[in-house]
């Protein structure tokens, strides 16, 4: 780490060879943003071939790939990776720290993780094409996937081993790298999350990499673990994967949490609103979700107390979440309110996924859940938080650090194009999905009955306004990188945190002598 | 970065990475974590089902009757006629019976079948007991082979008294490619 005080080296090979955090939280982004692109592509086939009834544009084949890459792609090749890139730019700025306490395994797990989907993408290109059974890999239909198998499951590997050293590497930092005078519970809330976040990644996603491994013996070694015939059992992979898969769904939540939590305390002009208790309802959110996962299998067949254990333990993850939703509003209680993209973001969150809570909680009862399920209520119960969740709330963070990154303001009438534009087609796109799910139309189905035909049309058009919408954003990026109205270190009227205290954009080395925190 | 800073930080690496491979372990445990828990609940033992159960059916009678019911699927992909001789019989607590499935392969060549059991409801599983099942064993069919197949089952005495009807059903599996046996 000899290269103090200068510039990184000019090129490719800056992005080669840096272990700096901002230049590796950066390509991340980039990542993440392209991922977001490509993903969207898929869903607007899924879209276009479901505006009306009837097979159209696609073969069911094709549609089945559509829906499983789609997941995997904005599961694990934006959501997540766009949190690691906010981690690796952010944290070490927020708690005091020069960079990320372990440069060399970050670089790797970024290229780790590129190489993973390009080997998952190129699996459309072969004969048989991309794989087809749900992200939910769910034996034994995936056991039918031809050529892809063995190349989705190493890719699910490599992304799960890049995630693993991303969350090793933000706890070490954070329990070993922070300024001196920076306690735990001083630290900012986007920083916590994380951490709790990294925590959740290194108790799962192992969980899931067992999972695939035995699926990958099952295909080749002619083992039985979910093999019926061979004494196996196909529901033994559902706890499995659900095991990872409940808290999952929190890893990608939880990062916006944080940032929601500084965003609207930041144009609140007030500090949070029970800081502490924002810390502890993460914990315990984090906790209770390992107890959960079952209520994502109630129509297996499962013993009556079973159905009650999870549906109760499901209905208590509402009382954190509703802490936390508390909190944020009491922030703004008497707050000097300004509007800003950052905020509208924020706002929107709010509003929109505590509509996915909500539905959350209709599917946590279990009679209720034998009608739901696998039905359209899912994907809007589960885009609801994820879109207007988890999206909104990178969203949030990319406009709110945006001009600390670049050094200069962004556009903000454009900013205010895309969030009005995306929060109106959000709901036009995902709303009218409740009224198919509760209506009975199943997911993951390229035909549907001809009842269905006006919701998905309105669906359809949402989702074409909502992936316009988002050329928007990136041409926002695009302009703010290249040029504006320059950025003062403090960027918003009230702030707080270390972040804010170095120039923006944020010189290439920051705090190499650890600030003073009082 | 100095150096006892850096070797902290190798330490609670080490650490973690210790969690991961724990973790790691933890997702295998849970294979025979589920069939210690489907055992003690009492969900339905693989262990159970696929055992004989030598004794049954040699002891007393009651006097109830209740209604046993034979059900026979076959998984999507799998290519065998397969089907109950009976679809339900009414049977006395404590005597043995005995019943057959015919299944007829159609894949155009030899292939070995396995019959998988299951009770429902998932509480009657324990008092379902088998003397014989053709479930025990792999099933090798010669190409285009038709046969019948035997069961001899008894209903336990101990049946609670709430339990009227149950339903034995058979999936029946190609044993190819990762199966049992080949
Ligand atoms: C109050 C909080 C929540 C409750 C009570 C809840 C409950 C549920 C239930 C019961 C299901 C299963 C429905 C079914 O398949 O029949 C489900 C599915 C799902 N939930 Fe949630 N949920 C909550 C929050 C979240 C959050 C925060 C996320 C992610 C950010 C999330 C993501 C998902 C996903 C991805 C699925 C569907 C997975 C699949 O089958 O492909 N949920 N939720
Ligand atoms: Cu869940």
């Amino acid at each position: 780490m000899g290269e103090h005080g200068h510039g990184p080296p000019k090129g490719i090979v800056r992005w080669l060879t840096t272990t700096n955090h901002k230049d590796i939280g950066t390509m991340y982004l980039v990542f993440s943003l392209v991922m977001f692109l490509v993903g969207g592509l898929m869903a607007l086939v899924i879209r276009s071939e479901l505006f009306q009834p009837g097979l159209q544009l696609v073969d069911p084949a094709f549609f089945n790939q559509m829906t499983t890459m789609h997941a995997l792609v904005m599961v694990f090749g934006a959501v997540m990776p766009a949190t690691v890139g906010l981690a690796n730019w952010m944290i070490p700025m927020q708690i005091g720290a020069a960079d990320m306490a372990l440069p060399r395994m970050n670089l790797f797990s970024f290229w780790l993780l590129a190489f993973a989907f390009l080997l998952l993408l190129s699996t459309l290109f072969i004969p048989g094409g991309a794989p087809a059974a749900g992200w939910t890999l769910y034996p034994p239909l995936v056991l039918q996937t031809g050529q892809a198998f063995p190349m989705a499951i190493f890719a699910i590997h490599l992304m799960g081993a890049s995630s693993i050293m991303g969350a090793i590497n933000v706890i070490v930092t954070i329990v070993n790298m922070r300024a001196p005078g920076m306690t735990l519970l001083k630290m900012p809330l986007f920083s916590w999350s994380w951490l709790i976040t990294a925590y959740l990644l290194i108790a799962v996603m192992p969980v899931f990499a067992g999972g695939v491994t035995m699926l990958l013996t099952d295909y080749y070694f002619h083992t039985s673990f979910f093999n019926a015939a061979g004494g196996g059992d196909p529901v033994l992979f559902q706890h499995v994967f659900w095991f990872f898969g409940h808290p999952e769904v929190y890893i990608m939540i939880l990062p916006a949490f944080g940032i929601v939590s500084e965003v609207i305390a930041t144009f609140s002009r007030k500090p949070i609103f029970g800081y502490e208790a924002m810390v502890y309802a993460i914990a315990s959110i984090a906790f209770l979700s390992f107890i959960v996962w079952a209520h994502h299998m109630f129509t297996v067949g499962m013993p009556l107390a079973g159905q009650l254990f999870f549906t109760l333990s499901t209905m208590l993850i509402a009382v954190p979440t509703g802490v936390k939703i508390f909190n944020w509003t009491a922030t703004m209680w008497r707050g000097s309110i300004s509007f800003e993209p950052p905020m509208l973001f924020a706002l929107a969150f709010l509003f929109l996924f505590t509509i996915g809570g909500f539905s959350g909680l209709m599917l946590a009862i279990a009679p209720a859940d034998f009608q739901y399920h696998d039905t359209y209520f899912v994907v809007a119960h589960f885009h609801y938080v994820l879109v207007p969740g988890a999206v909104f709330g990178i969203m949030a963070a990319v406009y709110y650090w945006l001009p600390k990154w670049t050094g200069h303001m962004y556009d903000m009438a454009l900013a205010k194009w895309h969030f009005w534009l995306s929060a109106i087609f959000v709901n036009v796109l995902f709303f009218p999905q409740h009224y198919l799910g509760l209506a009975g139309m199943p997911r993951r189905i390229p035909d549907y009955a001809l009842q269905f035909t006006e919701w998905n049309m309105v669906s359809t058009i949402g989702a074409f306004g909502f992936g316009l919408s988002q050329l928007l954003f990136v041409w926002l990026i695009v302009k703010c990188v290249k040029g504006g109205e320059r950025a003062t270190a403090g960027v918003w009227d009230y702030q707080h945190g270390l972040e804010w205290t170095v120039p923006s954009p944020a010189p290439y080395h920051t705090f190499e002598k650890a600030p003073e925190v009082r | 970065m100095n150096e006892p800073l850096r070797r902290s930080n190798r330490g609670l690496t080490a650490k973690l990475l210790l969690m991961v491979a724990g973790s790691f372990a933890f997702g295998f445990a849970l294979v025979p974590l589920y069939d210690v828990f489907c055992e003690v609940t009492g969900i339905g033992s693989r262990e159970r089902l696929l055992q004989a159960a030598p004794g049954a059916g040699a002891g007393a009678t009651d006097e109830r009757t209740v209604t046993v019911e034979f059900t026979a699927s076959v998984p999507a992909n799998g290519r065998w006629e397969f089907e109950p001789a009976a679809f339900e019989m009414q049977v006395q607590p404590g005597r043995l019976y005995e019943t057959t499935y015919r299944a007829k392969n159609l894949h155009g060549r030899d292939m070995t079948g396995q019959a998988v059991p299951s009770v429902a409801p998932a509480r009657a599983a324990q008092y379902l007991q088998k003397t014989e099942c053709f479930c025990f064993t792999p099933q090798h069919f010669k190409g285009a082979e038709e046969r019948d197949m035997i069961v001899r089952f008894s209903v336990d005495r101990g049946l609670p008294a709430g339990i009227d009807r149950l339903t034995l059903s058979y999936a029946f599996y190609d044993v190819g490619r990762g199966g049992a046996g080949t």
